[in-house]
């Protein structure tokens, strides 16, 4: 499927990046390259075959539900763009 | 002493020839005098270093050391180091310094290792040349305008360069292999699962592992005895029990069954390296191993199922890069979404977003089967031509790379172009097994690497196969000119 710049565009909000709009051709070019390079595998016929998704097909480990960490809110705010009061800051999202 | 291997010094430090202060303070003194030429370190923690080679001085005169005390060793800067800046490459990282210790980082303490500082990275582990790097290009210590590859080109060039005697990288496409294939090195990425990645920045969490680089096989196998092991805050960690990787290393070849599958010798294949992979080849059947052809049929889909496998893994990952609890956020924004775009966009570079673009369509609403859905079933084609091949053959070798090192800004143009040099590595991560490169020639002046590929879990097998090779050969002894 041939893309266009308004797909690059949709693919960049959904993925919230901020691409300049003089940016948007080689977007558009690499991606197109390399969706052309993926293609290949639309040839193989897969049916019947079981996706992998973890090579060695392990299943997610479960653990006691105990608590094993301690509080170290400060801590992990230091490296923080903007705190206040232990909570972390954001633009104003409710009026 | 910048020649001595790993093992070498851990002998000195034992007999009282060198202390770890002296022997830390000259590779410092030489990252202070040469790096500028290679920059292959982001960040030199010289101070925390020398701390760790007192500690360590006190455990060796205490009679408490183990092989690594008082080494001083190079990481990949995509692991957490507490309170020391782990940027993996990016400006989005650039002012975060680690609240913790990753796994890994913990047990090279534990063992009383000495860290020099953290090493120089594509951004977020992107890439294949070390050229996607917040912090500039890594220059090969084999020629001064050529990649180290990557993307733990830094780690690479580092110990290339004698500026560490080892270091730590990752592998998600063939980040180890083949940063050692093009300068001279030894490198095992594990197989999936065997070292904790608790603490090591997300790339594609199905692929990603850790791994040594190092001048020998048996240096490698040191470092990877530190690291291998169960970790339970690692919810992708084996438990299984781990072999001494030191253990078999001279366990004689005669009767190994090694694999040469017909799809590494293709066209793109440089003709100067296959006759060095051959010339490899032959040196192992006279240390008495058998050489059977196989075939790997789905070696080519290799490239296309990796790059959507990983950048759709990526675009998950790297969604937690939001501007608010950590990283880089953007001045003045209107409002969330302003906020998110903004900070992602200037923090990122480009062939991060590119991967992140790629993976956000593959995952977008109605092409989730034709692209994810479609890799993953690849992906267990892949694993099966493995398993099969496996079932006949001990290991399986051939070349790490197409070609010898290539020129920096040769292949920036064209992202799909770089993505090819990834052609015989993406296929062991896809199926999660273990592979090494270690050296096995030059081609114009520049290092060629074999690439020995095993079963689940036979690290210990592939170091023994790598090590006697180095018993035979020089190779692996040759350095970078002027060195």
């Amino acid at each position: 499927m041939a893309l266009d710049r308004q797909d690059v565009e949709k693919i960049a909000h959904l993925a919230r990046i901020n691409i300049n709009q003089e940016d948007i051709n080689e977007y558009l070019g690499n991606l197109t390259n390399i969706l052309g390079l993926v293609d290949q595998m639309q040839r193989v016929d897969t049916q019947n075959i079981d996706p992998l998704s973890h090579p060695l097909d392990a299943i997610q480990r479960l653990r006691a539900d105990t608590i094993t960490e301690s509080n170290q809110r400060e801590q992990l705010q230091q490296v923080a763009p903007a705190v206040e009061e232990g909570l972390f800051l954001v633009p104003k999202v409710i009026d | 002493m910048f020649s001595k291997t790993i093992a070498q010094l851990a002998i000195g430090l034992k007999k009282g020839e060198f202390s770890s202060c002296e022997i830390t303070q000259s590779y410092l003194d030489r990252i202070n005098a040469q790096d500028k030429k290679y920059n292959s370190y982001i960040t030199v923690t010289a101070e925390q270093a020398m701390q760790q080679a007192k500690a360590a001085d006190t455990a060796i005169a205490a009679g408490n050391a183990v092989t690594m005390t008082g080494i001083p060793i190079a990481h990949k800067d995509i692991f957490c180091t507490k309170g020391t800046r782990t940027s993996a490459g990016s400006k989005m990282l650039d002012n975060f310094i680690a609240p913790y210790d990753a796994t890994l980082i913990e047990k090279f303490n534990a063992a009383n290792s000495v860290s020099l500082g953290k090493t120089n990275m594509d951004e977020f582990a992107m890439g294949s040349s070390n050229e996607n790097s917040y912090y500039g290009a890594v220059t090969n210590p084999w020629g001064e305008n050529r990649v180290p590859g990557g993307s733990s080109g830094g780690s690479a060039a580092a110990v290339a360069a004698q500026l560490a005697p080892g270091a730590t990288g990752t592998d998600t496409g063939g980040s180890i292999r083949q940063p050692c294939a093009l300068t001279n090195l030894s490198g095992i990425k594990p197989t999936y699962g065997r070292v904790s990645r608790f603490g090591m920045i997300a790339f594609a969490s199905s692929l990603d592992q850790a791994g040594p680089i190092a001048k020998t096989a048996e240096d490698a196998a040191i470092l990877l005895n530190v690291m291998a092991g169960f970790d339970p805050r690692d919810s992708t960690s084996a438990d299984k029990p781990v072999s001494d990787y030191c253990a078999s290393l001279n366990q004689p070849l005669a009767g190994l069954k090694i694999g040469l599958p017909k799809e590494f010798f293709s066209a793109e294949l440089n003709p100067l390296v296959a006759e060095q992979i051959q010339a490899a080849v032959k040196e192992y059947q006279a240390l008495g191993a058998q050489i059977k052809e196989i075939s790997l049929p789905n070696t080519a889909l290799s490239i296309p199922a990796y790059y959507i496998i990983a950048p759709a893994e990526a675009s998950s990952n790297l969604s937690r890069f939001d501007g608010v609890r950590y990283g880089h956020r953007c001045e003045s924004p209107v409002d969330l979404e302003d906020m998110y775009k903004r900070s992602r966009g200037e923090g990122f570079g480009a062939e991060v977003k590119r991967r992140i673009l790629v993976g956000t369509y593959a995952l977008s609403e109605g092409f989730y089967d034709a692209y994810y859905k479609k890799a993953q079933q690849i992906r267990r084609l892949i694993q099966q031509d493995y398993i099969n091949a496996l079932k006949e053959v001990d290991v399986i070798m051939g070349p790490t790379t197409p070609q010898p090192a290539f020129k920096i800004g040769e292949k920036t143009s064209d992202p799909v172009e770089m993505y090819m040099e990834d052609i015989y590595t993406l296929s062991l991560n896809l199926a999660g097994l273990p592979g090494m490169s270690i050296p096995c020639g030059l081609v114009d002046g520049l290092p060629v690497g074999l690439q020995i590929i095993g079963n689940y879990f036979a690290e210990e097998r592939l170091l023994n196969v790598a090590h006697m090779f180095q018993q035979a050969t020089d190779w692996h002894k040759n350095t970078a000119p002027g060195l």
